[in-house]
C-alpha cells in the first residue's frame, strides 16, 4: 500500500468538565502518515501539547482493535468518521488529504453527559442492560450444552446482534438522541435463543422503559444508527424490539 | 515455606474431595460478608456475579466506564473444553496432558487438571446465559482446532469469542448488580491493598473522573486484573491494560511467579511504524487454514502471489511436519524469528512472514463448496469465489480488521504477520485455592501464575479466567471466609486505611510536582524498547544484565524529569498512565531478574545459551523444575523462593512437535 504524510487542520471540541461549558479549539498537526489510525494522530497531537506545556486532549479509547467499544469520536459530522463498519481506532489516516480540515466533537446526547473534552458518561447503557438484558440463570447450570439444538440460522441472527459493542454511535447519530438499535441488539439476540424464551416479555417492557427513563429519544425510523453501527446491526433487531414489546404489551397482566 | 496446598489424593479426585470437604458459610452468614473484586474482566466478572450470587455483598472494581471494556473481550479465536462433541478422542487428561506439555512442564498439575474438568461446565454455562456459539446445520455446538493440539475442541463465535463470554459474564454481573448483590463503581483504579493484622482487609481507589481517592474495606479481595504484557509498550494488550494493581499487592508481600514467561504471539500485523501505539492480532484460529512461509530466496523482490509454489519455503511445516502449522505459539514464534533473522523475511521491514489462505481457500472449501453445487471441473477463480464464502463466515472480521489496518485484501494476497507480545503466564503467586501469599488476597485468571507454566496454549486463557472466576474461586474463598463470620466489618477510619491512603496520595504529589521535559509516553517507548531487544523473543544473560542497569537509569531519570499535566483533583489521564508507567519500570527490573536467574530455555522464555543443535529450547529439569516466586524487599531487592514441580501423572519429556 503506498503511503503518504500529511498536514492537518483540527477543530477539536474542548470542555473541562461536565458543569462548564465547551468550545472548538484549532490544532494544526504535521507530518502524519497514512498508515496511522485515527487515534495515533491524537497520540502524535497529545505529545505535542504536553510538549507545549499544555493539557492534552481526553478521549476514550483502550483496545484500539474495534471491539472493546470505548472510543467515541464525532469526526466530520459522523459518529466513528467516513469509514463505514468502522470504529475510532480502527480508521486509518489514508482516509485523509493532505491539508485538509477535520472537527472532532464528543457523542452528543442528554443521556450521554460530556465528562471532558471528548469523554462522555455512557452508564446509562449498563443500566439499561441491568434492566434485563440477560437470562436469570445462576453458575452452575447442569444441562449440557447440546442438549438443546438451535437451528444455525437463529444462532448465526443472534450472534449479528450480540456483537454490538456498546459505543453509543447509534445514539449519537440521532437526531432523536435515540437508543432503541442498542436496546434491540440484546432484546433481539436473547428473543432468538431458547434459553431466552421464559423471560422475553419481562424483558423487552423493563428494557425499553429503562431506556425512555434515561432520557434517550424516540426512534422514528430514519436509519441513522444502522449507516453508522460499526458492527453493521440493521434496523431489523428494532423491528424485533417492537414486536417483542408489542405482544409483551398484550400479554402484560399490568 | 511456600506451601501450595494441593490436596491428597489421585489427581482426577482431588478436587472432588476438597469440594467435598470444605469449609461452608451458611446463607445468613453470607449476609455479612464483604468481598471485594477489582477488575471485570472474564474472571472478575464472573467471580464477582456468581459470589453475588451466592450471597455475599460484592463490590467490583474497574477503571474503564464498564465492565464490558475488559480486554477479555478482544479474544477472539475461542474457549477450549473437554467435551468429545468431535468424538475424535477428547477427554478430561488429554486437556490436562496437552496443557501441562504445552507449557512446557513447568505448571502444577493438580491446578491444570482442575481446569480441564470443569472446562466443559464453562461451556454448559455460557450457553444458558444465550451466549451465541458457532453452531452445524444441525443445530450443535461446532469446533475448530488450535495449537499443540491434535483433537477439535476448541468452541467459539466466529473470531469474537472473547466479547461474547465476556458479554455473558457481564450480563450476569449487571443482574447481580440491578439485584443489590453487587455494587459496580467504574471509572476507578485500584492504588493500593489495606492489610490488617496480616489479611487483606480493603483496597484505596482513585476515582479517574474526579481525582478524589476513596477507601473500601472487604472481608476478603479478589484481583482479576489481568496481564503485565504492556511492560513491553507494544502488545496486542489493551492500552489501558496495567500490572498495578498486582504490583501493589506484590509491594505489599505477595510474591510474583515465574515473571519471565512471556508470550509472544506468532501471528499479529507488523510494526508500521514509529508511531505504532499498539499491535493486533490475527487469531490463532487463522493457522486452521492459513499457511505459513517465506521464500526459499533471500531479498525476494516478487510479489507474493508471483513466486511458485516450488519457491516457497513452508518452514513449519518443513520443520514440524506432524503438527505443521498448528504448533504452539512459542515454537511458531521462534521459527518466524529465526527466518527473519536469516535474511528471509518479507515486506518493507523484512520484519514479517507470510500468512497465506489461498491454498485451503481453493483446495479444501472451493472443492468442497463446489462438489455440493454440483459444478465439475471448475476453474481457479470459481473454486476462490466459492471458498472465499465459507471463509468469509469463519474469519470475516478478522479478515476486515487486517484490511483496515494495512490497506491489503487478505483474501487475495497473503497477510503478512511477526510475532508481538500477547499473554503474560507469569504472575501473583497462588495456592490451589488461588490465594496469594498475603492473607485473604486472591488472584484470578491472567494475573496469577498458575495455570500455563512456560507457554499457554490457545483458546486456554478464556477457559481459565471462567474456572477461576465460576467453578474455582466460590469453593475456596469460603474456606477462608468460614473462619472471618464473627468479623464486623472493619470501620475505613482506621489507622491502616489512614496510612494506606496516605502512601497513595504522597506518591500521586510526588509525580506530580516532578515537573519535568519529558512526556509520560516517551518513559514508556523507552522502557518498551529496552525490554523487547533484550528480554524479548531471545534472551542472553549480557543482554538482561545490560537491561537491568538500563532500566534503573531509565526509573531514576523518570521520577526526575517526567511532566504531567493537569490536576490533581479532575480527570486525568496523563497522571493515570504515569502511575501505571511508574509500576512497569519496577516489574520490568523483576521480569529480566527472573530471566537472568532462570538459566535454561522453556516454554516463551528463550535464552541463548541454552538451545539444541537444531535451535530448540534446551530445558534443565535438574535446576529449574520449579516456580520461582520472588518476595520483595524493596524494589531492586528481592528473595527468590522456590516452588518444587511434581509431575506425577505426566511423563515428561523433551517436548516435541515434530
Amino acid at each position: 500500500m503506498e503511503h503518504y504524510n500529511m498536514n492537518l487542520t483540527l477543530k477539536v471540541w474542548r470542555q473541562k468538565n461536565t458543569k462548564e461549558k465547551g468550545h472548538f479549539e484549532t490544532y494544526n498537526v504535521k507530518g502524519i502518515s497514512s498508515e496511522m489510525s485515527f487515534l495515533e494522530m491524537f497520540d502524535v497531537l497529545n505529545e505535542d501539547l504536553v510538549h507545549e506545556n499544555k493539557e492534552p486532549i481526553a478521549f476514550d479509547h483502550d483496545c484500539r482493535e474495534g471491539i472493546c467499544g470505548m472510543c467515541s469520536m464525532y469526526i466530520n459530522g459522523r459518529p466513528h468518521g467516513p469509514w463505514n463498519a468502522t470504529t475510532t481506532c480502527q480508521l486509518h489516516m489514508r482516509a485523509f488529504k493532505d491539508g485538509e480540515t477535520i472537527t472532532v466533537e464528543p457523542w452528543r446526547a442528554q443521556a450521554f453527559p460530556v465528562i471532558k473534552d471528548l469523554v462522555v458518561d455512557r452508564s446509562a447503557f449498563d443500566r439499561i442492560i441491568q434492566a434485563g438484558g440477560y437470562i436469570s440463570v445462576n453458575t452452575g447450570v447442569t444441562v449440557d450444552a447440546n442438549a438443546t439444538p438451535i437451528s444455525k440460522v437463529n444462532a448465526d441472527k443472534a450472534f449479528s446482534t450480540a456483537a454490538c459493542i456498546g459505543c453509543g454511535a447509534c445514539v449519537a447519530a440521532c437526531k432523536n438522541s435515540s437508543a432503541m438499535l442498542f436496546t434491540s441488539a440484546k432484546i433481539s439476540q436473547l428473543a432468538l435463543l431458547p434459553q431466552g424464551e421464559p423471560e422475553r416479555h419481562k424483558r423487552a417492557l423493563d428494557m425499553v422503559h429503562q431506556m425512555d427513563e434515561e432520557g434517550f429519544g424516540s426512534c422514528t425510523n430514519t436509519g441513522a444508527c444502522e449507516a453508522v453501527c460499526p458492527k453493521e446491526i440493521t434496523l431489523e433487531s428494532i423491528a424485533r424490539m417492537n414486536r417483542e414489546f408489542l405482544s409483551a404489551s398484550v400479554v402484560s397482566e399490568d | 515455606m511456600l506451601d501450595s496446598k494441593i490436596p491428597q489424593g489421585d489427581i482426577d479426585k482431588k478436587w472432588t474431595e476438597y469440594k467435598g470437604h470444605v469449609k461452608l458459610v451458611n446463607p445468613a452468614n453470607k449476609r455479612k460478608l464483604e468481598v471485594i473484586v477489582v477488575g471485570t474482566g472474564l474472571a472478575g466478572a464472573s467471580a464477582a456475579a456468581t459470589l453475588g450470587e451466592l450471597g455475599y455483598r460484592v463490590k467490583t472494581f474497574c477503571f474503564q466506564d464498564s465492565p464490558r471494556r475488559a480486554h477479555s473481550i478482544a479474544a477472539q479465536g475461542g474457549i477450549n473444553a473437554a467435551k468429545n462433541y468431535q468424538n475424535d478422542g477428547d477427554s478430561v487428561y488429554r486437556l490436562f496432558y496437552d496443557t501441562v506439555k504445552g507449557g512446557d512442564y513447568r505448571s502444577r498439575e493438580a491446578n491444570v487438571h482442575r481446569l480441564a474438568e470443569v472446562s466443559a461446565n464453562i461451556i454448559d454455562q455460557c450457553v444458558a446465559q444465550g451466549v451465541p456459539f458457532a453452531r452445524e446445520y444441525g443445530g450443535y455446538l461446532d469446533n475448530r482446532s488450535f495449537g499443540g493440539v491434535q483433537v477439535k475442541r476448541t468452541f467459539y463465535a466466529a473470531g469474537q469469542t472473547g466479547q461474547q463470554l465476556l458479554l455473558g459474564a457481564y450480563s450476569a454481573l449487571e443482574r447481580q448488580v440491578a439485584l443489590g448483590n453487587v455494587k459496580q463503581y467504574t471509572r476507578h483504579e485500584m492504588l493500593e491493598v489495606v492489610i490488617i493484622d496480616g489479611k487483606a482487609r480493603g483496597i484505596i481507589t482513585r476515582d479517574l473522573v474526579s481525582g478524589k481517592l476513596e477507601r473500601f474495606f472487604g472481608h476478603a479481595v479478589v484481583l482479576a486484573t489481568g496481564g503485565y504484557g504492556n511492560v513491553f509498550y507494544l502488545s496486542t494488550n489493551a492500552m489501558g491494560s496495567n500490572v498495578t494493581a498486582a504490583w501493589k499487592a506484590h509491594k505489599k508481600g505477595a510474591f510474583f511467579a515465574n515473571p519471565c514467561y512471556t508470550q509472544i504471539h506468532p501471528t499479529c500485523i507488523p510494526v508500521s511504524g514509529d508511531h505504532q501505539s499498539k499491535l493486533t492480532l490475527m487469531s490463532e484460529s487463522l493457522r486452521n487454514d492459513g499457511r505459513i512461509w517465506v521464500p526459499k530466496k533471500k531479498d525476494e523482490t516478487r510479489k507474493p502471489n508471483d513466486i511458485p509454489e516450488e519457491e516457497r519455503d513452508y518452514y513449519l511445516e518443513r520443520r514440524y511436519p506432524s503438527f505443521g502449522n498448528l504448533v504452539p505459539r512459542d515454537v511458531a514464534s521462534r521459527a518466524a524469528k529465526e527466518r527473519c533473522d536469516a535474511g528471509y523475511g518479507v515486506g518493507t521491514t523484512k520484519q514479517a512472514v507470510y500468512l497465506d489462505f489461498r491454498y485451503n481457500l481453493i483446495n479444501k472449501y472451493g472443492r468442497t463448496e463446489a462438489s455440493k453445487h454440483n459444478i465439475e471441473n471448475p476453474d481457479e477463480a470459481t473454486l476462490v469465489r466459492l471458498g472465499k464464502e465459507v471463509v468469509k463466515e469463519q474469519y470475516g472480521n478478522l479478515f476486515d480488521m487486517y484490511q483496515k489496518i494495512t490497506g491489503e485484501n487478505p483474501y487475495e494476497v497473503p497477510m503478512r504477520i511477526y510475532p508481538a507480545v500477547h499473554y503474560t503466564m507469569g504472575g501473583l503467586w497462588v495456592d490451589y485455592e488461588l490465594m496469594t501469599s498475603v492473607k485473604g488476597l486472591y488472584a484470578l485468571g491472567e494475573c496469577n501464575f498458575s495455570d500455563h507454566g512456560a507457554n499457554r496454549l490457545g483458546a486456554s486463557a478464556l477457559m481459565q479466567g471462567l474456572a477461576d472466576g465460576y467453578f474455582v474461586i466460590p469453593y475456596t474463598i469460603g474456606n477462608y471466609l468460614a473462619d472471618e463470620i464473627s468479623v464486623k466489618p472493619i470501620p475505613t477510619s482506621a489507622p491502616e486505611f489512614e496510612a494506606a491512603e496516605k502512601e497513595v496520595s504522597g506518591r500521586i504529589n510526588k509525580l506530580m510536582s516532578i515537573k519535568g521535559s519529558k512526556s509520560v509516553e516517551s518513559f514508556h517507548k523507552r522502557l518498551g524498547k529496552i525490554m523487547w531487544e533484550k528480554c524479548g523473543m531471545a534472551r542472553n544473560a549480557q543482554g538482561l544484565q545490560e537491561a537491568i542497569q538500563e532500566i534503573k537509569a531509565l526509573r531514576e531519570e523518570f521520577w526526575n524529569d517526567v511532566r504531567i499535566p493537569g490536576e490533581i483533583n479532575e480527570y486525568n489521564p496523563e497522571l493515570d498512565k504515569a502511575g501505571r508507567v511508574a509500576d512497569f519500570m519496577e516489574l520490568g527490573e523483576l521480569l529480566c531478574l527472573d530471566a537472568l536467574t532462570r538459566n535454561e530455555s522453556c516454554g516463551g522464555h528463550f535464552r541463548e545459551e541454552y538451545q539444541t543443535e537444531e535451535g530448540e529450547a534446551n530445558r534443565d529439569d535438574q535446576s529449574f523444575q520449579h516456580v520461582a516466586a520472588w518476595e520483595l524487599k524493596n524494589v531492586g531487592d528481592w528473595t527468590l523462593h522456590k516452588e518444587a514441580l511434581v509431575y506425577e501423572n505426566i511423563k515428561i519429556a523433551a517436548r516435541s512437535y515434530k
